[in-house]
């Protein structure tokens, strides 16, 4: 059945199309005290069986845009502008039943906090055969022996009695399996999941971090990762999206986001986490300041108010998210040159604080 | 244990003469399970099952281990902000376990906490000043406004606040900032051991650096005895002088930062750090990640001999029967277990052993 549902969604013509395209998705929430801009021009793409991991601090607009491509703004105040392409159709002016039609069946959505996601009231079965229901024109028997089969392929044991169980008599890592079971249920092509393991201890991590990994093999869904965890991104994508302030700030295979990365704020990304694959230092570098308020957002690079290495000039020209010299796939929307950045990265990695690797640029700069 | 007191680490902050400040010993605290009309006992969670370690003079304690593992609540005993079930905790050689009334007022002079959650933690109908200044007002120091508004002033400043916020409330602060005034208010009456529990887990990675970068910077200026309650293993190795790693309400590995994250014995230990995600794909492709299967088992029925032989893929017969003693393995962890991982089972799994 699999397989051939698979091959069928496949077959759809897409006009040379990638399997996901978001098109300069703009998410904004008018409130009292003005607009507020969460997601401001966001694009990537997806092919099936690939997973792309977004990171970003709280507010950067990484659970927002994901919102968006499940069509769950609709009849809200938000205002969505842009496209988001899906397997050939197009979702911001899809009306509401259609997209009703496509959650659920075609993207599903893995949420952070299972035991919100879920309904307290009715039973784990109940809650995993409606999924199944809505969309298929089964028997009963049908969708509960699904949902049996799928609570058992996640790991849950004895399955057949856990069926009837409540989420309350589930623990944390069996809750967020069995989310991962309702959003299986209809085989969907695209799955979104949004902070999947940050509620849980490392060790239930692992078991679900290695869960998706492989039933994406399986399925050959494509994953999209939302996350601020950058063990967690590395471990899971093949491509990695950073957001700030609404916006893609740097995009690139994942190998080359953490070794030869170009934005400063993924410097002060990586230059901020302990990490358990290099030896002990002695202090993290922090990046200064906080993320900006997504209703004044700062002119120019709106980065410029946390960034080290900020020149006049970039409090009001805004940076476009540009391909990097000899790397089509490798995106960074900085306004340093290419020269300078190479030169704060090698200096960076060579472990000089970033306030000393400025002056040394900017003396070089001074000179020439 | 004292083998294990000596850090191999470089230089512990100041007064650290390897003497202990404080000495647990067979600490049990079990929560009963009541049930029917008469609310008869039928059973017991047992939170913490026999937990022995020291806390030395000036060094950062790690406890870590899995939610449930009883942790906090250990934490909370050696605060005395729960009584025990039985077994001793002294403080400055002083048995602080039984002690009640004003004496326990004063010892909680010296033991202050930061707590996970910088929005619960904080009242907010005070303002930052109030909250900062309670500590003083339940101790009856600095007496008269002036005196007060001016140290509380210096704390803030001290922790990275705007001292002229001293009248805003906390909804008027972000997460960093209030978790500022979490350890401002710890460190208000000078104590002389501090409990952080999981005081970054709420925070973003770039937020959580500055705290960490805090804590560290006041530790080594103060010589302030830090326990650091912690489930990210990164983290802890960053912060800690020795790690006593728990599973079940024992503490089943105690070692230096040096020694756990070389060669952990216990394999329990090892499928912890197996398990953290490294930020760096070419490693994440390489590691073999350890697995544990299932979930942590009921406290209230633990299982019986070695509480870990139900998800150890090493467990024998042997771990069935006997409780293995907890004692130094080889590379000088002590540990509990009866097959102690080797050499070569770490250098598989865990990504620290390698730059060790």
């Amino acid at each position: 059945m699999t397989e051939t549902e698979t091959a069928a969604a496949q077959a759809v013509p897409r006009d040379g199309r990638p399997f996901l395209e978001v098109k300069d998705l703009q998410v904004h929430f008018p409130t009292d005290d003005g607009l507020v801009k969460a997601v401001n021009g966001l694009s990537f793409s997806l092919e099936r069986g690939k997973t792309l991991g977004i990171v970003g601090e709280s507010g950067s607009g990484k659970s927002v845009s994901s919102l968006a491509i499940m069509g769950l703004h609709k009849g809200s105040r938000a205002q969505v502008h842009g496209e988001i392409w899906l397997d050939g159709s197009e979702l911001v002016q899809m009306s509401v039943p259609e997209i009703r039609r496509l959650r659920g069946q075609q993207v599903a959505m893995i949420f952070q906090d299972p035991l919100s996601a879920m309904h307290p009231f009715y039973r784990i079965g109940d809650q995993l055969t409606e999924a199944f229901l809505v969309h298929n024109d089964a028997p009963k028997a049908v969708a509960k022996k699904r949902a049996i089969e799928l609570l058992d392929r996640v790991g849950i044991p004895s399955p057949d009695k856990r069926f009837y169980d409540y989420p309350h008599q589930f623990s944390g890592g069996m809750r967020q399996r069995a989310m991962i079971a309702m959003a299986l249920m209809c085989d969907p092509s695209l799955l979104i999941a949004d902070e999947p393991t940050t509620a849980l201890d490392v060790t239930v991590q692992a078991q679900i971090l290695e869960l998706i990994e492989r039933l994406q093999s399986e399925f050959d869904t494509a994953v999209v990762v939302i996350t601020h965890d950058l063990g967690v991104v590395a471990e899971m994508s093949d491509e990695i999206a950073v957001m700030y302030a609404g916006r893609i700030v740097e995009q690139g295979t994942a190998d080359t986001i953490f070794n030869a990365p170009e934005h400063p704020y993924t410097w002060g990304l990586l230059s901020s986490i302990p990490r358990m694959d290099a030896p002990r230092g002695d202090e993290l570098v922090p990046i200064p300041g906080r993320p900006p308020s997504l209703i004044n957002l700062p002119g120019g690079c709106s980065f410029h108010p946390r960034c080290p290495y900020v020149r006049d000039a970039h409090r009001r020209v805004e940076p476009v998210l540009d391909p990097v010299d000899g790397d089509p796939s490798h995106k960074v929307a900085c306004l340093l040159d290419a020269g300078t950045r190479k030169k704060l990265w090698d200096e960076l990695q060579a472990g000089i604080r970033p306030s000393d690797a400025r002056k040394d640029v900017m003396a070089e700069e001074g000179a020439a | 244990m004292s083998d294990v007191a000596t850090s191999a680490h470089p230089a512990p902050p100041a007064g650290n003469g390897g003497e202990p400040l404080m000495e647990v010993r067979d600490l049990v605290k079990h929560f009963p399970i009541r049930q029917g009309l008469l609310q008869r006992q039928v059973g017991a969670v047992r939170a913490v099952d026999g937990v022995s370690f020291d806390v030395m003079r000036g060094e950062t304690l790690g406890l870590v281990g899995e939610s449930g593992c009883g942790k906090s609540t250990t934490a909370r005993l050696i605060l005395r902000l729960m009584e025990p079930t039985s077994g001793s905790v002294k403080f400055d050689g002083e048995e602080i376990s039984t002690v009640k009334g004003q004496r326990l007022k004063e010892l909680r002079r010296d033991m202050q906490m930061i707590f996970q959650d910088p929005y619960s933690s904080l009242n907010p109908r005070k303002t930052v000043g109030t909250i900062i200044s309670e500590p003083f007002v339940i101790h009856g120091l600095a007496k008269g406004e002036g005196e007060r508004k001016r140290t509380v002033q210096e704390l803030m400043d001290r922790v990275g606040l705007n001292p002229e916020h001293y009248n805003r409330y906390p909804h008027e602060f972000s997460g960093g900032q209030r978790q500022r005034i979490g350890v401002a208010r710890a460190l208000a009456l000078k104590p002389k051991v501090i409990v952080a529990d999981e005081p970054v887990s709420a925070l973003d990675v770039s937020i959580q650096a500055q705290i960490l970068n805090l804590l560290r910077e006041l530790q080594r200026e103060m010589g302030i005895t830090l326990i650091f309650i912690a489930h990210d293993l990164s983290v802890v190795r960053h912060m800690c002088d020795r790690i006593a790693v728990m599973y079940l309400g024992k503490v089943v590995e105690l070692a230096t930062n040096a020694q756990l994250y070389a060669h952990p014995r216990m394999p329990y230990t090892g499928a912890l750090m197996s398990a953290v995600p490294v930020p760096q794909p070419r490693l994440a492709a390489a590691k073999k990640r350890q697995v544990l299967a299932g979930d942590v088992p009921s406290p209230a029925n633990p299982p019986p001999a070695c509480r870990f032989h139900t998800r150890c893929w090493k467990a024998q017969e042997i771990c069935r029967q006997d409780d293995p003693a907890f004692e130094p393995k080889e590379g000088g962890n002590v540990a509990a277990c009866h097959f102690p991982l080797t050499d070569a089972e770490v250098l598989e799994r865990v990504p620290t052993a390698r730059n060790a």
